[in-house]
């Protein structure tokens, strides 16, 4: 074996204990959701289940109590289903829209807009707790779905606007010259040129807003009310909430359901995720 | 009527003034090019004209029609970009028949448009490929297709053949020029290639500086340049410009032309001529003969009192060039290819001074 090869499997190795490491939680969490709690009580933690039961998910899905209400993750989760998808519609359309005026429509004080909306990425979520709970209040949003959605729609647009911009502005300037001489205007230049060419940087925005607002808890515990819920806050009930023996079964079931969604975005469109974020241009 | 009459335009971001009191007229099947070093201007009078950019000052009218302020879709103008601008997602068949599209013609004459001008361009096997599977050369085709299928009053390209390699270009330019011919359109053409104005054109403009140099027909530009930055930008190799001292008496002019260690060269003109004291000769190296024992020489050429020494010689297959220092100016003359011409000997030389310019050293005008 040449030092070569040897060096080679040495990275291997490394790189195998590595993601054995990464994946030990989930391997946890697996295998526990498929074991009964008296096999939990007496087995191992890392030991493989013995007999395999989907009790726990079921329980997890409609019958575990968060708080004192017993219906399991279903109803949140279809929360978080309803406030998700048109928070991410709605934000990513707005934020194409951006992006496309700051690359390709130049205005007085456009720097200085745009200057304000990165801005808006970095507050923290903290900082605008208070001053959300009464705009929402004021607009008679509050505690609902749709209150949610406007929280979400906002705090991402300033990303999405981002993403936009940033691809659009590597499409040369030329194309939209030439489709106003082809007497093209502001809208159909967007939906016939500039949209066909976007699927790249609309997934990006479709992952990123969809994976930020699911797994948000901050703005769900904070704003949502008793009938809104989504299912990060479920999930923290349903494990806060157990009485006496605590079912471990139950909650990795529950916080692998909660967490599915998202991985299965990712497994379905990351590789375009990836093309998206580091792919630019148009070369002609 | 001009179909295209621009009067003391003006252009300036905030305080940097882009192009000066500019003034243009073309005829119906013109052919104008505008061409000058890169930053003269020429390309944002080419979109001031367009309607891509707004203007500062003065009025634009386009086949008697005043669009000054008319957005680009209104002016009946069609263009055709230096990067082709072909929209990346859409067929040629879909990228020539866009503006149609938008424009609300209907499918049967879209049809039709489309298959005359894919036919006249020769493009009609690329009609289902995507800009992205076509060669430069084809997209520089159909980037002209969507151009021509508008039927516009005037053409705009700006410089469309700048990003061809250099055999595809030559190539190309006769195509523009048949297509000009064959359609008798008028065309507004951007270039910094001289030799692409020079063949193209039937009217040139030369700006330097967003200030106009020069209007005329490529002869007019060619012989009797305006200015020595004309003179010196167009033609290749560029015209010699040497430092020279007049003296005129008893009806002869002559011209001293300063040397470095040796005895000033004289060019003796029969004709007098009103020239100031100090002046700049403009000659063409083609207007450079040779001036041996039995050489042929035009009429009007004059030998040159003395011999010059040549630096350098140059073949170049049909011509020769022969190098030599005038006026603390190398100086090139074009010689036939068999000529005897010898590098570090002295050679005789003649000049035809029918064809040269005489410049002012000081402020560079014609003076003649």
């Amino acid at each position: 074996m040449t030092s070569n090869t040897m060096l080679r499997w040495g990275l291997y190795a490394v790189l195998i204990v590595f993601a054995a490491f990464y994946l030990m939680p989930l391997f946890v969490m697996l295998t526990t959701s498929l074991k009964s709690l008296e096999e939990i009580r007496t087995g191992g933690l890392l030991s493989l289940p013995r007999e395999i039961t989907f009790a726990a998910w079921s329980e997890a899905w409609s019958t575990a109590c968060a708080g004192t209400q017993c219906e399991g993750l279903r109803p949140f989760f279809w929360n978080s289903v309803l406030m998700a998808v048109p928070a991410v519609a709605i934000s990513t359309v707005v934020g194409a829209l951006n992006g496309y005026v700051f690359a390709q429509w130049q205005f007085r004080g456009a720097n200085l807009f745009f200057a304000g909306i990165l801005f808006g990425c970095f507050i923290p979520f903290q900082v605008v707790l208070l001053p959300m709970a009464q705009t929402l209040g004021f607009l008679g949003l509050a505690g609902s779905i749709p209150g949610l959605i406007f929280v979400h729609v906002i705090y991402g647009i300033g990303f999405t606007t981002l993403f936009f911009r940033n691809y659009y502005v590597t499409i040369p300037q030329e194309l939209v010259r030439a489709a106003k001489v082809d007497g093209a205007g502001f809208f159909r230049i967007f939906f016939a040129v500039f949209l066909p060419l976007s699927l790249p940087i609309i997934t990006v925005s479709v992952i990123w807003q969809f994976t930020q607002i699911w797994n948000d808890f901050l703005f769900g515990v904070s704003f949502a009310g008793p009938g809104s819920q989504p299912v990060t806050v479920a999930l923290n009930n349903i494990v806060n909430s157990t009485t006496g023996v605590k079912a471990y079964n139950v909650d990795m079931a529950a916080a692998i359901i909660a967490a599915l969604p998202t991985l299965f975005v990712y497994v379905v469109a990351g590789k375009y995720f990836i093309r998206g974020l580091t792919a630019g241009s148009v070369k002609g | 009527m001009p179909i295209l009459e621009i009067e003391h335009l003006q252009k300036s971001y905030g305080e940097t003034h882009i192009l000066h009191d500019i003034n243009i007229s073309i005829e119906e099947g013109d052919f104008l090019v505008l061409v000058g070093p890169s930053g003269c201007g020429k390309s944002t009078l080419l979109n001031c004209i367009a309607g891509l950019e707004p203007i500062s000052g003065g009025d634009v009218s386009i086949a008697g029609r005043n669009v000054t302020g008319v957005s680009p879709k209104d002016r009946d103008i069609a263009m055709v970009f230096q990067s082709y601008a072909l929209y990346p997602t859409m067929t040629v068949a879909k990228n020539i028949t866009f503006g149609m599209k938008v424009r609300g013609v209907d499918k049967a004459t879209q049809d039709a448009k489309l298959a005359e001008v894919s036919r006249q361009l020769q493009i009609e096997q690329l009609l289902h490929r995507k800009p992205g599977q076509l060669s430069g050369g084809q997209r520089q085709r159909v980037a002209m297709g969507r151009a021509l299928v508008r039927d516009p009053a005037l053409f705009l390209f700006d410089e469309p053949l700048s990003n061809l390699d250099a055999k595809l270009r030559v190539s190309m330019r006769t195509e523009i020029k048949k297509l000009h011919q064959d359609l008798n359109a008028s065309i507004v053409y951007v270039t910094h290639d001289q030799i692409e104005a020079m063949t193209l054109a039937t009217k040139i403009v030369v700006m330097k500086g967003g200030v106009i140099q020069q209007i005329g027909t490529p002869a007019e530009i060619y012989n009797r340049p305006a200015n020595m930055f004309v003179a010196d930008f167009m033609g290749s190799p560029a015209m010699n410009l040497i430092p020279a001292r007049v003296r005129v008496d008893a009806g002869t002019t002559r011209i001293e032309i300063e040397r470095k260690d040796e005895a000033p060269l004289v060019i003796t003109d029969p004709v007098a001529r009103d020239l100031p004291a100090e002046i700049v000769l403009g000659v063409r190296p083609e207007d450079i003969h040779e001036a041996t024992e039995g050489a042929h020489l035009p009429g009007n050429a004059q030998r040159a009192d003395r011999d010059v020494l040549i630096d350098i010689v140059e073949p170049a297959g049909a011509d020769t060039f022969a190098v030599t220092q005038l006026g603390g100016k190398p100086v090139t003359a074009r010689l036939r290819a068999e000529s005897p011409v010898q590098a570090r000997r002295p050679f005789p030389l003649a000049f035809d001074l029918s064809k040269v310019s005489y410049f002012s050293p000081k402020d560079g005008q014609r003076l003649n």
